[in-house]
């Protein structure tokens, strides 16, 4: 059938629009993935230049204090289940059957299904603004008893987490039914690209922990519309019961946000630095630890509701704990570095700001880890700080980074390097600027979540404000390059960058319609080795099997 | 457009020095307590390790960017995996952390210690205000943010201590262990004073304790560290130390006071005495929700101002008041406040704005529906 066709063929899509609604190529879809986060990016960053605005200086100016609390919250809720993991799943639909030479994903159309959920719930959120009362406002975090008050809104916020969570339990039993079942021949699972690793992990964990979350909204919808008293004292329930399921299902989605990073960061490094990944079976086993470990940490969010020493105790060390593999990670990386041949393309720009950015955020991390400080900082702005140089500086930035190293083998073009480094160098200092001083309004005493505030805190807000309205001006150019890059530009190889590994790079760009059509395709390409840029490959003589730099 | 307008002005602002007070502040505030002086302490250790971590390593890293650049004409050592360096960078970061866990080990059995105070206070968080109760003198009070509206909406200059200001302080002694109960009344709120080193969730339904001891007289404010709805960023907390004399003559003058109110309430009273009291009292605790102007929130607060309740039988408007309408933002007022200011506040609202009934409400009739 299928692999009768070389993928030089070209079986082309269907046209028109109904091609995006039907289709169940996962190169399509990964599109679609892609343009629905940065859509919703652009919505949820509006949020935050509001937000940025309002506080600009102290006093009430833009915004009521309750349309405020709808912004931080959609922004939140935005950010996270519409831009960071939507953006890795379109990564994971584009680059997984690329990279483990399978001809698509296990299950097309449950793939075309789990995508088109998304703009659904997203319209149930943004949409909730025009509702009476306004769009859910008790925070991401959507603690009761004051998600409990709320109006029609936050029903349909529960909603589109129950739909959000429909579409990544989808999209994780997809990805990893792709990678155990679908991978080339020859590849095994110690010869695959740390990315489909990363997200093979990634995927275990969403599947482990969206139900969690779709159980503690569920609690919350009952508490509020049938009469149940999960989280009402005056019931028997305990609000902060809430908070600990909440957790268990929150603490794993920061990893679910931060291990595909990971993976595009180990997939990067090497390559503009033209040698493999320093310790690739290390990274595997700390990938797996930090995953492990994300399920004994939960109420390390919790250290001011009360526990019980002994608990406090357990929750710092085994968070403190989890500094170690995340150590293990930031100096592989390091090591990947030295005595490379290193070149500083917008990527590779990206990725070693990352690796410092980061690595700011898990030190922010390590100071809220130590129950006692975290009692002076837990909800204030330092928490913002740290969130957003993880998350920001962390996830958002290896997107940036994939986006960049991908989108010639995704369009055929290379992109304007120019524009990319202007862009780089824009949000890279504009987003200390906007972060850096929060740790500063956190450590004076500046709770998070307020609209307005004392007059202390004036100075850096501004300052902050300023480098918030910098990065967010600056996120329209990568619209201009992404643009551009799909319209034309230099021809892009098939081997796009000079030291890229894997077989994403053995097909042509842009990628054909169809490609892996034939097992042995991918097999040709493993053996034997192809000649590295920079020499032959060197030092894998320690691997017993055969080194196959293709497959790092 | 008027946003758009503001937006401006506040950018041609931008250069002008701002207000005297902005201070700079880059470090946990001066502690004042034991357990903040411990806190700041290991705050100070942690920052260091990370600072020296960070410049070993991105030391090495930049060091690599500058070097080992193809530009410089540096070929790639193709080598990778090295067993003795891989078990160094994952057993020493566990021996820093183990020496890190070990101050932190020992502040937090300090702070969990709530045993033997000298003084226990039970703290309640409202929307948006808290209730300090001093369980062993009967004294009970609430404490409401001090700032002006005015300040708030840019209307006047903002004050010294803007929105960290009171009607009424916390009032402690000085080198006293103060044990604080908390809870809450509606939603969770977090009581929060960074220079004595607390913070603590107060938890609808739920009792919890911390406890602290201030080592120097003087004020102290915090604001509470939850998010508790609309006016979260408006009810602060204000500690004020006293030495133990001064506690005392605070004490003695509370008491009096109360003994004062208690007489009060058996009187009868006026429509205009009432509705007096009752504009202050509805101003305190309810315009936040239901407006000054009584015309509330649309789809969020309901209308006073033309309301049924409002303008029908007494009875179902003092209830409405004294217990609140469970599963909503409408609070019981009844633990809260005296019949006196019941019987004020809902005077005023059948008779302010377009609502005009002429009836006075007594305290009397508020006790009689208590319970
Ligand atoms: C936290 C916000 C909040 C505060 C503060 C508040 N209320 Fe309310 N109030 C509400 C809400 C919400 C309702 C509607 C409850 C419902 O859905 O039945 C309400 C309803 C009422 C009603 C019934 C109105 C009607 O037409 O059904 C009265 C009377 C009332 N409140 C009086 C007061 C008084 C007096 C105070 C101050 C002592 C006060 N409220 C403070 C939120 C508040
Ligand atoms: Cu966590
Ligand atoms: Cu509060």
């Amino acid at each position: 059938m299928q692999a009768t066709h070389a993928p030089e063929h070209g079986h082309g899509p269907p046209g028109g629009l109904m091609r995006w609604v039907t289709t169940t190529n996962h190169k399509d879809i990964g599109t679609l993935y892609l343009w629905f986060a940065g859509v919703m990016f652009f919505v949820a960053g509006s949020m935050a230049m509001l937000i940025r605005a309002e506080l600009f200086q102290p006093g009430l100016q833009l915004v009521q204090p309750e349309v405020f609390n709808q912004l931080t919250t959609l922004h939140g809720l935005i950010m996270i289940f519409g831009v960071i993991m939507p953006a890795f799943t379109g990564f994971a639909n584009w680059q997984v059957p690329l990279m483990i030479g399978a001809p698509d994903m296990a299950f097309p159309r449950m793939n075309n299904w789990s995508f088109w959920l998304l703009p659904v719930a997203a319209a149930f959120l943004v949409g909730s603004t025009l509702l009476p009362g306004g769009a859910v406002a008790g925070g991401w975090t959507m603690y009761p008893p004051l998600f409990i008050q709320g109006g029609i809104s936050y029903d349909l916020t529960i909603f589109a987490v129950h739909i959000m969570g429909a579409s990544s339990i989808m999209g994780a039993i997809n990805i990893i039914t792709t990678i155990l079942n679908m991978r080339a021949p020859g590849m095994g699972m110690m010869k695959l690209p740390l990315f489909v690793w990363t997200w093979l992990i990634t995927a275990f964990l969403l599947i482990a922990v969206m139900p969690v979350l779709a159980g503690a909204v569920t609690m919350l919808l009952t508490d509020r519309n049938f009469g149940t008293h999960f989280f009402d004292a005056a019931g028997g329930g305990d609000p902060v019961l809430f908070q600990h399921v909440f957790w268990f299902f929150g603490h794993p989605e920061v990893y679910i946000l931060i291990l595909p990073a990971f993976g595009i960061i180990s997939t990067i490094l090497p390559t503009f630095a033209r040698k493999p990944l320093f310790g690739y079976a290390s990274m595997v086993y700390a990938t797996a630890s930090i995953a492990i470990l994300s399920f004994l940490v939960w109420a390390h969010h919790m250290f001011t509701v009360g526990l019980p020493a002994g608990a406090q105790l357990f929750f710092m060390y085994a968070t403190m704990l989890i500094a170690v593999p995340t150590g293990v990670k930031v100096f592989n990386w390091v090591a990947t570095l030295w005595r490379g041949s290193m070149t500083f393309e917008t990527p590779m720009l990206f990725a070693v700001a990352f690796v410092c950015l980061f690595t700011i955020g898990g030190f922010s991390g390590l100071v809220l880890a130590m129950a006692p400080v975290d009692i002076q900082l837990h909800d204030t702005y330092y928490v913002v700080a740290h969130f957003h140089y993880v998350l920001v500086s962390g996830a958002l930035f290896s997107i940036y980074a994939g986006v960049y190293y991908w989108l010639p083998k995704w369009t055929g073009h290379m992109y304007d390097e120019r524009l990319g480094r202007w862009h780089f160098w824009l949000s890279a200092i504009s987003f200390n600027v906007l972060f850096f001083p929060q740790h500063f309004l956190g450590l004076a005493g500046m709770p998070r979540r307020i609209p307005d505030y004392a007059l202390q805190f004036a100075d850096f807000n501004r300052i902050s404000s300023i480098g918030g309205f910098v990065f967010g001006a600056s996120q329209i150019l990568l619209l201009i390059v992404i643009v551009k890059c799909i319209r034309g530009g230099a021809r892009a190889e098939a081997r796009a960058w000079e030291g890229a590994q894997g077989l994403e790079w053995t097909v042509p760009s842009p990628a054909p319609y169809h490609t892996f059509l034939e097992p042995d395709v991918a097999e040709r390409h493993l053996s034997p080795p192809l000649p590295q840029a920079g020499g032959p490959p060197s030092g894998d003589e320690g691997r017993g099997e055969g080194y196959a730099p293709e497959l790092r | 457009m008027k946003a758009f307008r503001t937006l401006w002005a506040s950018a041609g602002l931008l250069w002008l020095p701002g207000p005297a007070l902005s201070a700079w502040q880059l470090n946990l505030p001066v502690p004042r307590s034991e357990i903040a002086r411990q806190i700041h302490d290991l705050h100070t250790l942690i920052l260091w390790v990370c600072v020296g971590i960070f410049v070993v390593v991105f030391g090495v890293m930049f060091y690599a960017l500058w070097r080992h650049r193809k530009a410089a004409g540096h070929a790639a050592r193709h080598f990778h995996e090295n067993t003795a360096v891989e078990v160094a960078w994952t057993a020493i970061p566990f021996l820093i952390l183990v020496g890190m866990a070990w101050p932190a080990t020992r502040t937090i059995l300090a702070q969990k210690d709530t045993s033997d105070p000298d003084l226990t206070v039970k703290v309640t968080g409202y929307q948006w205000k808290w209730e300090y109760d001093y369980l062993q003198e009967g004294v009970k009070y609430l404490s409401v943010l001090a700032t002006p509206r005015e300040q708030i909406e840019n209307r006047a200059a903002k004050g010294e201590h803007y929105l960290l200001e009171v009607d009424e302080p916390l009032v402690v002694p000085v080198g006293r262990k103060v044990r604080v109960l908390l809870t809450a009344n509606d939603v969770i709120h977090a009581w929060w004073v960074p220079a004595l080193g607390v913070k603590q969730d107060a938890i609808p339904g739920f009792i919890r304790d911390t406890w602290f001891r201030a080592a120097a007289v003087g004020t102290y404010r915090g604001q509470c560290a939850e998010l508790c709805g609309r006016d979260h960023a408006f009810m602060p907390i204000v500690v004020e130390v006293k030495s133990e004399a001064d506690y005392r003559a605070w004490l003695a003058d509370r008491k009096a006071k109360l003994a004062a109110a208690a007489a009060e309430a058996g009187k009868a009273f006026g429509l205009d005495e009432l509705k007096a009291r009752g504009e202050k009292v509805y101003a305190a605790n309810c315009a936040a929700c239901h407006q000054p102007d009584g015309k509330g929130i649309p789809g969020v607060f309901p209308a006073v101002d033309g309301s049924k309740v409002a303008l029908g039988p007494r009875q179902g408007h003092i209830e409405v008041v004294l217990h609140g309408r469970p599963g909503t933002a409408m609070a019981a007022f009844g633990p809260q406040l005296s019949d006196v200011d019941l019987a004020a506040v809902v005077t005023y609202q059948r008779n302010a704005w377009g609502n005009r009934t002429g009836e006075a409400v007594q305290p009397a009739e508020v006790r009689a529906l208590r319970k």
